[in-house]
């Protein structure tokens, strides 16, 4: 079962209950190992990362990984937790997916996240010399946001 | 000669939007694309999160202009996913075939700037032509011509007008007539053979690996069609086949896409004489609350798959929503599929990958 | 000594008028039949039916301020169109407008055009390089490779007509179609000279299909990217007369210049077809080739510039070869009509 297979590799995971996709919760340090096996062993065969999220819980970040297997067709989510917001980093999985060197660019961007190993992170939509990350809850732009 | 670095964009004459790429050449060759976006960031992330979940439909027909209705569905269909809405029958039929109508205009106006960029000026005119009727056909029911803002959680805003069903019909039966005279035009063209053939590949590995979808990917041989992976609305009960070619090039994916618009017509021709009769919105209540939780959905658009994750803490505002878009994961397969290819080629290439830029920078 | 003066400036005046007229019809005529196959009208404001419309727009270049760039050589940057169109018009004396109306009729008419028809490549690199801009030498040179590679091959498709007829005088190659004209008299070898040469000299006047030097607008505008005003529009011009002159010498050599359309000797409809005038049929044929070549624009998509010199040296120059070898052959045997 995907549960137990996961677990024996990441024994300090744990699991969300009644989520549409089987969502596992592990902590930022375990990501590139986790992303590993998930890639390679031919059980999972995670291929296809469809989907990389930023999220603020206010007291710490959080990176969601949607992942996907175009041999068994199942899908899995899995969310790494960052505990320190303002030195906020996570080992970057570019050489895993490719897909993941756009994608983390842009939670750079946004969120401050700093993907340790990435080849060229810089600031993707903003300026390059754009002070803050906007999609924070606690960014503050007196001129251009507007508090509804 | 040395390393050439040049700009392309942010203005060009291809109808793509605002994409900066900074190109170095050596010679006649491309060494690396690099795409620079921005330009049309409207951090529509961020803004949603001030939005409630019947407002926050709108902002995303901005986004891809192009399926606008495709757009609006998946934001429909994530919102009934976390609420646990039953859409009515006539809804969901009548949800389908304007997703399908949108497919088709957003695949002409593909084709017409597609054989613009290849040097075929008059190709893009025709295609305009056919996609006019589909505007009219929506203005009439939708009320707008490009962002329709029609499909509601729970259904459609309104009922359809009643010279719906006929005007499509006739629409069917003139545009069949139409495809086979763009194949004679373009597609047997042997200069437009030679530009798009053995240009711009891209192999089915590396296709999953950059997150390609739609049909970037389908051309590669990958089977990701969302609407028969995971089907939503009456998608499940129509007959039609996916596209898929094996090479990956330029020329696979013009194929694909042409065949996309035989198979939409097909699905329009099954659905559009047996609109059931009913409700076209589900009862819902005025102000709609998610529960705790994340909840995503993904449809197919005229690009690929385009998803749409809620995290939502119980409010009326969703607390993150992030937009999946497939023309992000399709660019970052640019530079990948220039490298090695002419200046020439990757004209050709941007053509056939269909970027539309507010979709990339939302 | 007076009178040929007065000869000289009649002529001088005329070949400037026909210059000028003819550049304000092709420039119109393009613009109106590329919008009818784009299922558009076309200019229809200004003037009776847009007929203006050229006119207004050679006014508006007229006005507009000359900008030369700054690091650029200012001799040759001012030269450069002059040799364009200088060459353009040196290339109306040999071709026959009517029945006797030839402004002159050298015993090398063909050689004449052949040799003066590569003059316009040296105003060319001269407008690219004086440019100071790495894009318009760029632009230039591709341009030069093209037109040179091309004259090739339209100039072995002229030495086949060449050798039907026997000799390089003009009148005498259309006085030689009057049992009918060359394309068909010459059946299989004319034919695919013909058609070699349309594609020849498509390419020479960088039109599209062929027009990647020129039309590869996300990097240059081709070698005319530093021009404005008058300069400019000498080069658009040029173009267009290029243009007429090319197909004009096509006419002439292949479907018969102002000889009309006679069979043989069925002297009875060669009779009738002889009511024409003669600069009727001239002008006839030579805008039906116009119209072909305009066609072609908005029909084909560009060919990459190596794929367009490919079709040049490794399939027009052969076939050509082959065929002037049968025309030898074909003339020699007496095989043709």
């Amino acid at each position: 079962m995907l549960q137990e297979k996961l677990l024996s590799i990441c024994p300090t995971a744990t699991f969300e209950e009644n989520t549409q996709w089987p969502t596992i919760n592990i902590e930022s340090t375990e990501w590139r190992r986790l992303a590993e096996h998930l890639k390679n062993d031919p059980e999972l065969a995670f291929d296809y990362l469809f989907c990389i999220t930023g999220v603020d819980w206010k007291t710490h970040l959080t990176m969601v990984y949607h992942l996907s297997s175009t041999i068994h067709r199942h899908t899995i989510v899995v969310k790494a937790k960052i505990a320190d917001r303002n030195n906020a980093a996570i080992e970057s999985v570019y050489n895993i997916w490719a897909t993941a060197e756009l994608n983390e660019r842009e939670a750079y961007d946004l969120f401050g996240i700093n993907f340790t190993n990435h080849p060229d992170l810089r600031r993707l939509f903003l300026t390059d010399d754009w002070v803050g990350y906007p999609l924070r809850k606690d960014y503050e732009d007196p001129i251009n946001m507007i508090k509804l | 000669m040395g390393d050439l670095i040049i700009n392309v964009g942010p203005q060009h004459p291809s109808t793509h939007g605002v994409l900066h790429l900074v190109i170095t050449l050596n010679g006649e060759t491309v060494k690396k694309v690099e795409p620079h976006l921005g330009y049309i960031h409207r951090s529509i992330e961020k803004m949603c999160e001030s939005l409630t979940y019947r407002q926050f439909i709108y902002v995303t027909s901005r986004m891809d202009y192009l399926s606008s209705h495709i757009n609006n569905h998946a934001c429909a269909l994530v919102v009934e996913k976390g609420l646990q809405i039953e859409v009515p029958q006539r809804a969901q039929y009548i949800r389908v075939i304007l997703d399908e109508l949108t497919r088709l205009a957003s695949h002409q106006l593909w084709w017409g700037a597609m054989a613009m960029d290849v040097g075929a000026i008059t190709p893009f005119f025709h295609a305009f032509r056919e996609r006019e009727i589909i505007n009219d056909i929506m203005e009439q029911t939708c009320g707008a011509r490009l962002t329709m803002n029609f499909i509601v959680p729970g259904g459609c805003m309104y009922d359809l007008h009643p010279d719906f069903v006929k005007r499509v019909k006739d629409f069917i039966v003139f545009f069949k007539s139409k495809l086979s005279e763009y194949d004679e035009m373009v597609t047997n063209n042997p200069i437009f053979q030679a530009r798009m053939q053995n240009v711009g590949s891209i192999t089915k590995e590396n296709a999953i690996s950059y997150g390609c979808s739609g049909p970037v990917a389908r051309a590669a041989g990958v089977v990701c069609d969302v609407r028969k992976l995971s089907p939503y609305d009456v998608y499940s009960q129509v007959e039609f086949t996916e596209a898929i070619e094996k090479e990956g090039d330029c020329f696979a994916r013009y194929k694909v896409r042409m065949k996309e618009m035989n198979e939409s017509m097909r699905i329009i021709e099954q659905l559009i004489d047996n609109i059931p009769e009913g409700e076209f919105q589900a009862k819902t209540k005025a102000v709609l609350k998610l529960p705790k939780g994340d909840f995503y959905s993904n449809v197919e658009t005229a690009r690929g798959d385009f998803g749409v994750y809620i995290i939502s803490e119980g409010g009326t505002t969703p607390y993150r929503i992030k937009f999946r878009s497939p023309g992000f994961c399709n660019l970052s397969a640019l530079d990948h599929m220039a490298r090695g290819n002419k200046i020439g080629d990757l004209v050709a290439i941007m053509g056939s990958l269909d970027l539309v830029i507010p979709d990339i920078d939302r | 000594m007076l009178t040929s003066l007065v000869e000289l400036t009649i002529v001088g005046i005329f070949v400037l008028t026909l210059f000028a007229v003819l550049g304000l019809v092709l420039v119109f005529m393009e613009r109106k039949v590329s919008a009818y196959m784009q299922i558009r009208l076309g200019p229809n404001r200004v003037g009776y039916k847009g007929m203006a419309q050229t006119l207004a727009d050679t006014i508006k270049l007229l006005v507009k301020e000359g900008l030369t760039p700054d690091g650029a050589d200012k001799f040759l940057f001012n030269l450069a169109p002059f040799i364009v169109m200088i060459g353009a018009m040196l290339l109306m004396a040999p071709i026959p407008f009517a029945k006797n109306s030839q402004i002159w009729d050298l015993n090398i008419g063909v050689l004449y055009i052949t040799a003066v028809s590569s003059i316009s490549v040296i105003g060319i690199l001269m407008a690219g390089w004086s440019s100071n801009n790495k894009y318009s030498l760029l632009g230039a040179m591709r341009s030069g490779a093209q037109i040179v590679s091309y004259e090739l091959s339209a100039g072995l498709a002229i030495i086949s007509i060449v050798i039907l007829t026997g000799s390089l005088k003009i009148s005498d190659i259309i006085a030689s179609q009057e049992t009918g004209w060359w394309l068909f008299k010459g059946h299989i070898p004319a034919l695919i000279s013909f058609v070699i040469f349309i594609i020849a000299v498509t390419a020479e006047t960088n039109r599209a299909p062929f027009d990647m030097a020129e039309a590869e607008s996300e990097l240059t505008a081709g070698f005319h990217t530093e021009y404005s005003g008058m300069k400019f529009a000498l080069f658009f011009l040029a173009e267009y007369v290029n243009i007429f002159i090319v197909c004009a010498i096509g006419a002439t050599l292949f479907l018969g210049g102002w000889m009309p359309f006679h069979i043989g000797n069925w002297a009875g409809f060669n009779h009738l077809m002889d009511f024409i005038p003669s600069s009727i049929w001239f002008f006839g044929k030579t805008f039906f080739l116009i119209f072909v070549i305009m066609w072609f624009r908005w029909t084909f998509p560009r060919l990459r510039i190596d794929q367009l010199l490919n079709l040049e040296w490794k399939y027009l120059l052969p076939i050509g070869m082959f065929n002037l070898l049968l025309m030898t052959i074909i003339a020699i045997m007496g095989w043709h009509f």
